[in-house]
């Protein structure tokens, strides 16, 4: 890969060793996928963040990387955390977690990184604009960015997007270049498509059978914002779907040729299928919204759902601290903790350790939760739409 | 035998191979380097000082992180040698600084055998 004299000098430790480990590992990973060299970046969000995820290792080597002085050059944004960072104790998370949890999030702060946890970036501050090159972590916010947005990302691991954060650029190759990005498979939707869970259900489906292709959809409708991130966390939980086009939807979907593709339909018998695969539990412990992080329209609609009701069972709605401020200000948090629930900020079920809390079946209404519940939490799960699944635990 | 270079550096050592390829986040402890992935071939059996040598990395991205912990602990492999470094173990040695040379027929390689890694040249040689 070509390196700037730039690049070269602090390859050569001209600003200490920490830029030139930095720019060594990019570099690397550049020639290791054949990037011509190397392209500077909007913003970065760096994953690896929840002291489950990474344990004692990855804690180690951040919190060397911080008192080596590393700092981060451009806007760079942190992957969810395994814990509430201001409520943990109320919802029950051990206290030797919290701590270990406390010394990644201080280690990322010395290094200037905005210690906001989310996988919903876009929604918390850090947005992109269409085209521009980033290098974000998190796979449903790297598939929203690259295909709602249109900006362009690889997805990128805890230490590669760190790098990129402290050198401010990104190896040149993947999602960054026009050609791989065009579509490579078409996806005809004729089933009637509701609920977020719907859209993760059809995610599902289609991330199983497509694994790292870019698939074209037909067919979805007019979905929100909200569905389509429903819709691609489902496809890079189940594939590896990092992009897609939909016809009318997306902004890339225009320029694309989807002559000869290979097609999959998905009608209401595909869907409901996937509805009783997804579902291997039958009474929830727990239901847990929010994966990824619920927007304020979703806290809404769960405040709707529970107003004056009694909740049966511990009901979590995962956000970001952003979204959590704006729910409390609207007086969302308070209609759902009067019935019981909370509005958990910074985490979700995926890196928390649920199994340690005493939950066995786990309620959510995303493809992605009921895709890593069951292996990463050893849950069962039941998956359902929202108003479904209230009606479940208020009975 | 000539390589690429994945990580720079020189080391000497006895050489312990797998002919599968190695997981490190729960396949081996960052504390010991000890093996412990169950039914893995080395299992039970330590890298330390060792040259490590195996096709490719596999499993969680967390991986790199221990190949860090190893070596920070000093209980690390000397160095690696693999037939094709993919992304977690190029991260985890350059984060290390584990000398590292990968495009090497490993078949021609056999525990116990003793390997100089030239990591600045790229080449791995039988002594």
């Amino acid at each position: 890969m070509h390196l700037t004299k730039e690049e070269e000098k602090i390859l050569d430790g001209e600003q200490g060793e920490v830029p030139a480990r930095m720019l060594r590992l990019l570099s690397r990973l550049g020639d290791i996928y054949g990037a011509d060299g190397m392209i500077p970046v909007g913003s970065v969000q760096v994953a690896g963040v929840s002291y489950k995820s990474i344990g004692d290792p990855g804690t180690e080597f951040l919190e060397d990387m911080a008192k080596k002085g590393a700092k981060v050059q451009v806007l760079t944004y942190l992957n969810p955390a395994g814990m509430d960072l201001e409520n943990w104790k109320e919802y029950g998370f051990p206290s030797d977690f919290a701590e270990n949890q406390l010394r990644i999030m201080n280690a990322f702060k010395e290094m200037g990184i905005v210690i906001t946890a989310t996988c919903t970036p876009y929604l918390a501050g850090n947005l992109p604009r269409f085209r521009e090159h980033i290098a974000w972590s998190e796979s449903s916010a790297v598939s929203f960015s690259n295909s709602v947005i249109g900006a362009r990302t690889n997805r990128e691991g805890g230490p590669s997007a760190l790098a990129a954060a402290i050198i401010g650029r990104t190896p040149n190759y993947g999602l960054h270049l026009d050609e791989n990005r065009v579509p490579t498979v078409l996806v005809d939707v004729s089933a009637e498509m509701d609920y977020m869970a719907d859209f993760g259900a059809l995610g599902y489906h289609v991330g199983k059978q497509v694994k790292n292709k870019i698939p074209y959809f037909k067919g979805l409708g007019s979905p929100n914002t909200d569905q389509l991130k429903a819709l691609g966390a489902a496809m890079a939980a189940s594939g590896a779907v990092a992009l897609y086009h939909a016809e009318g939807i997306t902004p890339e979907a225009h320029m694309q040729d989807t002559s000869g593709l290979d097609t999959i339909s998905v009608g209401t018998e595909e869907l409901k299928a996937t509805y009783d695969t997804l579902n291997t539990g039958d009474m929830p412990d727990i239901v847990i919204l929010g994966c990824p992080h619920a927007s304020l329209r979703e806290i809404s609609t769960l405040a709707n759902e529970v107003k004056g009701k009694s909740l049966k069972k511990p009901v979590w709605i995962c956000t970001s601290r952003v979204m959590k401020e704006a729910s409390d200000r609207m007086g969302f948090t308070e209609i759902i903790e009067d019935a019981g629930g909370h509005v958990v900020a910074d985490t979700c079920m995926v890196v928390s350790p649920i199994e340690q809390m005493g939950y066995s079946t786990t309620a959510v209404n995303t493809g992605k939760g009921a895709n890593y519940l069951p292996g990463f939490c050893k849950q069962s799960v039941v998956f359902n739409n929202v108003h479904e699944l209230i009606r479940r635990v208020t009975e | 035998m000539n390589g690429r270079i994945i990580n720079p550096g020189q080391a000497e050592g006895e050489a312990i191979v797998s002919r599968e390829p190695i997981g490190f986040y729960g396949g081996i402890d960052p504390k010991t380097g000890i093996v412990i992935e169950k039914g893995h071939e080395l299992e039970g059996q330590s890298v330390t000082g060792k040259v490590l040598v195996f096709p490719c990395g596999k499993g969680s991205t967390v991986g790199s992180y221990v190949i860090y912990g190893l070596s920070a602990n000093k209980v690390g492999p000397a160095a690696i040698v693999n037939k094709e470094t993919e992304t977690i173990v190029a991260t985890g040695v350059i984060l290390a600084g584990m000398p590292c040379v990968d495009g090497i027929d490993i078949d021609q390689i056999n525990t116990g055998d003793r390997l100089k890694v030239d990591a600045d040249s790229g080449t791995v040689e039988k002594l």
